[in-house]
């Protein structure tokens, strides 16, 4: 049975590595640029939804371990000549200025060096309930916003670093959006994720039977703080360009709207609201522009897409709050049932023992 | 050695005692009962041993180790279990998950050997799930071992907490009204229980209990508490005949 | 730094203190009644601010009355927001988050339509000329509006420490604030005493929107985010649910911020961040805040 759903999983990853394939061949740059930003947003998302849906402790601080993420791999990425172009106001520390590595080292260094952060940041900070803990970290993705800004030689301050190498393809951003998702599967089905569910679920109980909450929230946010340093490595090596500007609350908010929609608590989820969401806000934006539809031009509201994007958060929480899929996951299993109930009943004996 | 000693224990909130020097020692293998009216300060009592509240004044020693003060996983660790008045499961996880999750504590594998399933991760989980459907079945609910925690009865409920709680391998288990909601029949059955569970797996039982006739049946040392302060304790028998006792239960007969 | 420099630094301590103290009272009223952080809170001072913005320009009224039309405004669209946003989720025992979420999503919400209607750039706000005067005490230059803001934000709450303590209605919001279920039993309307709640809270904060318009010329759409966050902080600080912890925090959030610029021009750039750390060290070391009391969970 194990092995049938491992085989299956293999066939899914390769099926999605062929079109990755192609994709990254044939396809023209806008569509390749939509598709990795589909991954990033997905890793973004379950980075998110550890802390927020399964472990129950509300945090915004994504985009402020994003930020440390791309400033990570920016510093690594960049040869020194285009270091150089960057910090003409005031020069780069000379130390960074002479580092580089490889992108695959670039990423890791993201990730722990936000993994880092995270930690200092939740050690004193996790204890917290409910909404002190959402407007803790949320000051804390301010705080590395505004530390980024008056970093000059760290981070060339609020003018940003442009030219980055754009290592970012659809091998490294769907590798790692599926390396991840089977990662926080399998933590999550293994007994530490249990004890991150029961922690949400009753903190006092969880602890009365022996969990020790300090360790296992830090471990929590640390590989959520990980995540999304990830997810900025990528998205600054894609982009080419950041600024401290870019890793607002707004994208956390996004973020957010993104688990809840998926469902906090599921996995699959996450990745279908993710992927849905970031091909609309593509697709809006021709909202934003001008609409010539021939005989009449509608002008276009600069804006809308996100008050649109506010009013679905609104409406999610209201009407749909356990999100598209709850807490249940995609399994094969769930295929097959719907699959089942879709095909025209049979007549003769049926296959189901009945219930005494 | 006592297992467990409680030695002069206060518990104050402010300006309120909720509980005032209670002593109390616990020898292996006794099943010893704590009574009192509502508000006596019995769960308060219970959550200083357990280390929810860190007692103003007073100690907990454990087998000589004192543990006053420390947090509630540690002891937890170190061999002491709790059940809970208002009943604290894990309500939208399955019978099954609440009892692993009482196993954990005693895991060896790390995180990083959990995610990557790897040999040692394996083994440790196929024995949880070995130990937890044991349990299961000694508590009647392994045919729902799939449903949901809350959904179940509340008797059920109550048997699931007390099967989580000796998951995690405890010396002492500590039961908080384990049976309160009960008809005749279910509390027999609870005592036969409590004692087989105390004789197969060597623990000690201390228990807060409302149901006379579960505290008189198996408890073999009782202490009663009223307004926070001990006064009485003794045998079942004594504690009965106890004009104190009587007293703070059904009040003083007073002369018309 | 001369004697008159220290004095019009503290002034204007005071005066940033006055206006986060008055948006931190309404934080703090809605988390005493309903257990909510109103994320949208910061954003009704933006709204106020555009309000006058718009009617002293678009319909060239005259300044007091866009001033009383944009609080009348602003107090209602905090109950609407209220009606439609976080009541339904109050009524089906939604969990916290969900009306947490929520109000994110208002705040998100307002800052995007404000973008979409009034423009991304910022906007001069109007100044009247006895706003923009400076007088003289004991030789030393102040600014009218450093002395005004003060008064004002006194005059306030001196009327809202009456209102809560001595009216009927005051003290159904300090019921509804200490045990809701048992102010509903005691047949006080808990619905009509929370829109009461939010309406008071926005009034104040629009009265701030107002005065900070006045105090920094240069409005935008995001104006309120910065403020809104410092001031749930400064209502942390002193005591969530407390009134006159809201003010204190307020004051000591607002002079602490001054005070660091005016000592330490080199870390000006923090001048933000200032807030948050002092967050950080309240809840780690008194989370109850400076005012607060503390709650005992029962087990």
């Amino acid at each position: 049975m194990r092995q049938n759903k491992t085989l299956k999983t293999i066939i899914i990853i390769l099926i999605l590595a062929l079109f990755v394939y192609y994709a990254q061949n044939n396809f023209d740059n806008y569509k390749i640029r939509i598709l990795n930003l589909c991954a990033i947003n997905t890793i973004l998302t379950l980075s998110l939804n550890l802390t927020n849906g399964f472990s129950g402790m509300f945090s915004l601080g994504t985009a402020g371990f994003m930020a440390v993420g791309a400033y990570t791999s920016a510093i690594l990425t960049m040869p020194p000549e285009v270091k150089q172009m960057n910090f003409f106001m005031a020069p780069m520390n000379p130390a960074l200025m002479k580092l580089n590595a490889p992108f695959i080292i670039a990423l890791i260094a993201a990730g722990l060096l936000a993994a880092l952060v995270g930690f200092l940041i939740g050690a004193p900070v996790l204890k917290l309930k409910g909404d002190y803990l959402a407007i803790a970290t949320l000051g804390f993705g301010e705080i590395i916003g505004v530390i980024f800004t008056n970093t000059q030689s760290i981070t060339n301050g609020a003018l940003g670093l442009k030219g980055l190498p754009q290592y970012t393809n659809l091998y490294w951003s769907f590798g790692l959006a599926t390396l991840t998702t089977l990662g926080l599967m399998t933590f999550l089905n293994s007994s530490y994720g249990r004890a991150l569910k029961a922690i949400r679920e009753d903190e006092t109980a969880a602890q009365a039977m022996g969990i020790n909450l300090f360790f296992h929230k830090n471990l929590a946010f640390a590989i959520s703080a990980f995540l999304a340093g990830i997810g900025g490595a990528l998205m600054a090596n894609l982009l080419s360009t950041i600024d401290p500007t870019m890793f607002k609350f707004t994208y956390t908010y996004q973020i957010l709207l993104m688990v809840v929609l998926g469902g906090m608590g599921s996995i699959t989820g996450s990745i279908i609201s993710a992927t849905i969401m970031t091909i609309m806000m593509e697709a809006l934006r021709s909202v934003e522009s001008t609409l010539d539809l021939g005989f009449i031009t509608i002008p276009g509201i600069p804006g809308m897409r996100m008050v649109i994007f506010s009013l679905i958060l609104i409406a999610v929480v209201l009407f749909l709050k356990n999100g598209i899929m709850g807490e249940n996951e995609l399994t094969f299993e769930a295929v097959q049932k719907a699959i089942n109930k879709l095909q025209p009943k049979k007549g003769g004996k049926s296959h189901e023992p009945t219930r005494s | 050695m006592n297992l467990l000693e409680a030695k002069n224990i206060t518990i104050k909130f402010g300006g309120l005692t909720a509980v005032q020097d209670f002593n109390l020692t616990l020898q292996k293998g006794q099943i010893v009962g704590l009574i009192g009216p509502n508000g006596a300060g019995k769960t308060t009592a219970f959550n200083a041993i357990t280390g929810i509240y860190k007692p103003t004044t007073g100690k907990v020693i454990l087998e000589g180790q004192d543990i006053t003060g420390l947090l509630p996983d540690k002891i937890t660790k170190l061999g002491i279990a709790r059940t809970f008045q208002n009943i604290r499961l894990f309500s939208n996880l399955s019978v099954l998950q609440n009892v692993l999750v009482g196993h954990h504590l005693r895991i060896k594998s790390s995180p990083l050997a959990a995610t990557l399933r790897l040999p040692q991760y394996t083994k440790e989980e196929n024995e949880m799930i070995q130990k937890t459907k044991e349990l299961l079945k000694r508590v009647k609910l392994d045919d729902v071992q799939d449903e949901k925690a809350g959904s179940l009865p509340y008797g059920k409920q109550r048997r699931l907490e007390i099967a989580r709680a000796l998951a995690t391998e405890p010396k002492i288990l500590l039961l908080d009204e384990p049976a309160a909601g009960m008809n005749p029949q279910e509390s027999k059955d609870l005592m036969e229980f409590i004692k087989q569970i105390r004789d197969d797996f060597g623990l000690t039982i201390f228990m807060i209990e409302h149901h006379m006739a579960v505290v008189m049946g198996i408890c073999e040392h009782i202490l009663v508490l009223d307004h926070g302060i001990t006064i009485a304790q003794g045998t079942p028998e004594q504690i009965q005949n106890n004009p104190k006792v009587i007293e703070a239960y059904l009040g003083v007969e007073t002369d018309a | 730094m001369t004697l008159e420099l220290f004095i019009q630094h503290l002034v204007n301590g005071i005066s940033l203190g006055s206006l986060y103290a008055l948006i931190a009272i309404g934080y703090t009223m809605v988390y005493g009644i309903i257990r909510l952080i109103n994320f949208a809170h910061g954003d009704i001072i933006m709204l106020a601010a555009y309000f006058v913005f718009f009617g002293a320009g678009m319909f060239a009224l005259p300044w007091w009355l866009a001033a009383i039309l944009s609080i009348i405004l602003t107090a209602m669209a905090g109950m609407i927001i209220e009606k439609a946003a976080y009541k339904p989720l109050r009524s089906k025992n939604a969990p916290r988050i969900s009306l947490l979420i929520s109000a994110i999503g208002v705040s998100f919400f307002l800052e995007n339509v404000a973008i979409v209607v009034f423009g991304g750039r910022p906007k001069s706000f109007f100044s009247p000329d006895i706003f923009k005067g400076v007088m003289k005490i004991g030789g030393i230059s102040i600014p009218n509006l450093s002395v005004i803001i003060p008064i004002v934000t006194a005059a306030l709450l001196i009327a809202l420490v009456y209102l809560v303590n001595k009216t009927v209605t005051g003290m159904s919001m300090r019921a509804c604030s200490k045990d809701v279920d048992t102010a509903k039993l005691m047949g006080i309307d808990v619905d009509r005493v929370i829109s009461l709640t939010f309406c008071i809270g926005s009034a104040l904060a629009a009265i701030g929107g107002i005065m900070w318009g006045l105090k920094y010329p240069q409005i935008h759409p995001l104006i309120g985010v910065m403020p809104g966050l410092k001031c749930f902080i400064a209502a942390v600080v002193g005591g969530i649910g407390n009134i006159p912890g809201a003010v204190t925090g307020g004051m000591l959030l607002g002079m602490g911020e001054i005070l660091l610029v005016a000592l330490l021009p080199g870390l000006s750039g923090y001048r933000d961040a200032f807030a948050f750390i002092i967050l950080i060290l309240i809840l780690l070391f008194r989370p109850t805040g400076i005012l607060g009391e503390k709650i005992a969970e029962k087990v």
